[in-house]
């Protein structure tokens, strides 16, 4: 079981009435009135410093994401941050997750983005390429919503002829024509760095991540609980696609709070669950669900189901009044409690989602510094060892992990294999 | 107040276009507007001098044909073929809003084509002291006040109303989604397109009609159009919104029959 601390690198306070003072946290908070950039220098820190404390911690990956112009999470370039933590001499993986390619123009950018960071770290490299949300494709960066897969599916030909093919040779695709893609360097991984994808539950993207035997992982903030509907819809693309059921080609985004007991956790991150949940989802129907960027087919689906689906589904009503209960045992969006609460909820959760990695998202929005450190060191040190050996009896491999980060390697089979021979 | 639909099919990957057709004289085509392809009292009174041709848009069903149709070039092409494959010459030529783009393209394209044209509200153009709004990522309550005016009056509510009948309204729902699709594929992030360049081709004597409260592309743009296109006349139509030939369409069609006539 693979553990990666995914850091949202959002803005950590925003004003009490964001919510009802304006539209969004996404495409159009005002920069000047609401982002100062000398306290964004001081989050930075910190977030790096999180983020370099989980690698110390044991964690077994360090998760980062792209956004724009979004209050929760403003990481415009996530290879900026990963250079960093490249740079350090760890064995963690280095989760970027990741490149949203239809922003890239040209997107060899991106093959050669990350092929530095793979040698930079020396192999620890996931390469996520997810399509994207629509409020950065087509809010932020001005993709028109029916560009938006084309584009993605052009993008990730191009990045993965330029990793495995030598070069030079000419690409010629609709978007993006070069006449020598010769990148260097090409990624230390061979053949390339694990690909993993990651969204809001696209039938589409399944079905992009099994006819590459890709990995995919569903991000959401509404918790195990309700992901477990759309999770049984991958499983069931993967039955089709007539793929094993290794564990590790699902992932899923949990928030985790951990207290020294559950009445503590309660009063440490009630108040930052709520105020979370009350800014970080006010992302409006139009600017979520955009004429285009769903195929007809899923738009048609949809409105079959006749409800709300995925990602932005309002499970608890008004967030600022919401209860710890409502939160960590009604809708269960959060995991929140003591050290043996916390594991037995996610060990829970593991399975019953089956999925080999989980990315917890422990630094919530308004949490400082210190207490983001508290709730990292308790996890680490009594709720990662209990979690860690999931799928290993069953013995699952993780083939999407990069080749350079040995952290916590389970015993290859290939040591039993070699002692047999004469 | 209906048309009969002529279905005509087309080569290159496209789904027939189901063609409005009504009324009998020269030929008239009507290139809708944000709304998608409707049949409205402007085109009905129009029918009554002419014969009136108003087409779907260029993937207005299925977005996904749109893949084989890249920028504005490849839609002129498109519609083209439409009139070809209605066995159409010459023709007067009435766009609405991004229809109006269109129809400024194809007169500028194809100007032994275009007898006479009447642009309404047309987007295509962009002065950054007046900046066309943004009609796609807004709520629908201002979309639709960008579009048709007051979303809380009956006239708006009864445009926009989805039908009853559960099957319908998901079809009705999906052709909406499908159409706004379509279209923003030609115009998002910005409604422009090197259309200014163009204009100078237009031969055909040019009937600009503007509401004078259009919210969505100011009626400073009713001027530009003008200055552009050799033989142009504008009528502002006073107190009328991005869709002036709604509720009421007398006043627009006034002066437009009598600019064709």
């Amino acid at each position: 079981m693979k553990t990666i601390f995914f850091h949202m690198q959002g803005y950590r306070d925003l004003p009490d009435d964001f919510a009802t003072r304006y539209e969004s946290i996404w495409i159009t908070p005002p920069n000047s009135a609401l982002c100062d950039p000398a306290v964004v220098a001081r989050y930075m820190r910190w977030n790096v410093e999180e983020l370099e404390l989980a690698d110390e911690l044991g964690f077994d990956g360090l998760g980062l994401n792209e956004h724009h112009q979004n209050g929760y999470g403003f990481c415009n370039s996530p290879n900026l941050i990963a250079s960093i933590l490249a740079r350090r001499a760890s064995n963690a993986a280095i989760v970027v997750l990741g490149n949203t390619l239809p922003l890239y123009n040209p997107p060899i950018r991106v093959a050669e983005e990350f092929a530095m960071i793979d040698c930079l770290s020396g192999g620890r490299l996931v390469a996520g390429f997810p399509v994207g949300s629509p409020p950065d494709s087509i809010g932020n960066y001005g993709v028109p919503p029916t560009q938006i897969r084309p584009r993605y599916y052009e993008a990730h030909d191009l990045i993965m002829q330029a990793w495995t093919r030598p070069g030079p040779f000419p690409f010629n695709g609709a978007f993006t024509k070069l006449r020598y893609v010769n990148p260097w360097p090409q990624p230390l991984q061979k053949p390339h760095p694990p690909v993993w994808l990651a969204g809001g539950g696209s039938v589409e993207t399944w079905k992009f991540a099994t006819d590459n035997n890709y990995t995919y992982s569903y991000l959401s903030f509404n918790g195990h609980q309700s992901a477990k509907g759309m999770m049984n819809g991958y499983w069931a693309q993967i039955e089709e696609a007539g793929l094993d059921d290794n564990p590790y080609r699902a992932g899923f985004a949990q928030l985790v709070v951990v207290g020294a007991t559950d009445a503590e956790a309660e009063r440490l991150y009630l108040k930052h669950i709520r105020n979370f949940y009350a800014k970080a989802l006010h992302v409006p129907m139009h600017q979520a669900a955009v004429p285009g960027f769903m195929t007809k087919k899923s738009v048609e689906f949809a409105l079959r189901q006749g409800a709300a689906r995925g990602a932005y589904k309002n499970l608890i009503g008004d967030p600022r009044s919401a209860s710890w209960k409502d939160f960590t045992e009604t809708s269960r969006m959060v995991i929140g409690g003591s050290p043996a609460t916390v594991a037995g909820q996610l060990d829970e959760a593991i399975r019953n989602l089956r999925i080999g990695h989980l990315m917890v998202v422990m630094q919530i929005q308004s949490m400082d510094r210190e207490l983001t450190e508290y709730s990292m060191r308790l996890f680490a040190d009594h709720v990662l060892p209990k979690i860690r050996g999931i799928w290993d009896s069953e013995g699952y491999e993780d083939h999407w992990w990069p080749q350079g980060a040995t952290r916590h390697r389970a015993p290859e089979k290939a040591v039993a294999t070699a002692e047999m021979v004469p | 107040m209906t048309a009969s639909v002529h279905t005509v099919d087309l080569a290159g990957g496209f789904q027939p276009n189901p063609v409005l057709v009504k009324g009998e004289g020269p030929s008239l085509v009507y290139l809708h507007g944000l709304l998608g392809q409707e049949w409205d009292g402007l085109v009905d009174g129009l029918s009554a001098t002419h014969r009136v041709y108003a087409p779907a848009h260029a993937g207005a069903d299925e977005p996904e044909e749109l893949r084989s149709i890249s920028g504005m070039h490849d839609l002129i092409l498109y519609y083209d073929e439409v009139l070809d494959a209605l066995n159409l010459d010459r023709i007067d030529l009435v766009g609405h809003s991004f229809g109006g783009m269109v129809a400024a393209e194809i007169a500028a394209a194809r100007p032994d084509r275009v007898r006479r044209l009447v642009l309404i509200d047309a987007l295509g153009l962009w002065r950054d002291d007046a900046p066309v709004a943004d009609f796609l990522l807004v709520p629908t309550d201002r979309q639709a006040a960008l579009l048709l005016g007051d979303p809380t009056s009956a006239a708006v509510r009864a445009r926009l109303a989805l039908p009853d009948d559960p099957e319908q309204r998901i079809t009705q729902t999906l052709r909406r989604t499908t159409s706004m699709a379509s279209i923003s594929h030609f115009l998002w992030p910005i409604p422009e397109r090197g259309l200014s360049r163009r204009l100078r081709r237009i031969k055909a004597p040019t009937l600009i009609v503007w509401g004078t409260e259009d919210r969505l592309v100011p009626s400073v743009y009713a001027r530009d159009f003008a200055d552009a296109i050799a033989a142009a006349k504008v009528e502002m139509i006073a107190g009328a919104g991005h869709t002036p030939h709604f509720p009421d369409c007398e006043a627009v069609l006034d002066k437009v029959a009598a600019f064709l006539a």
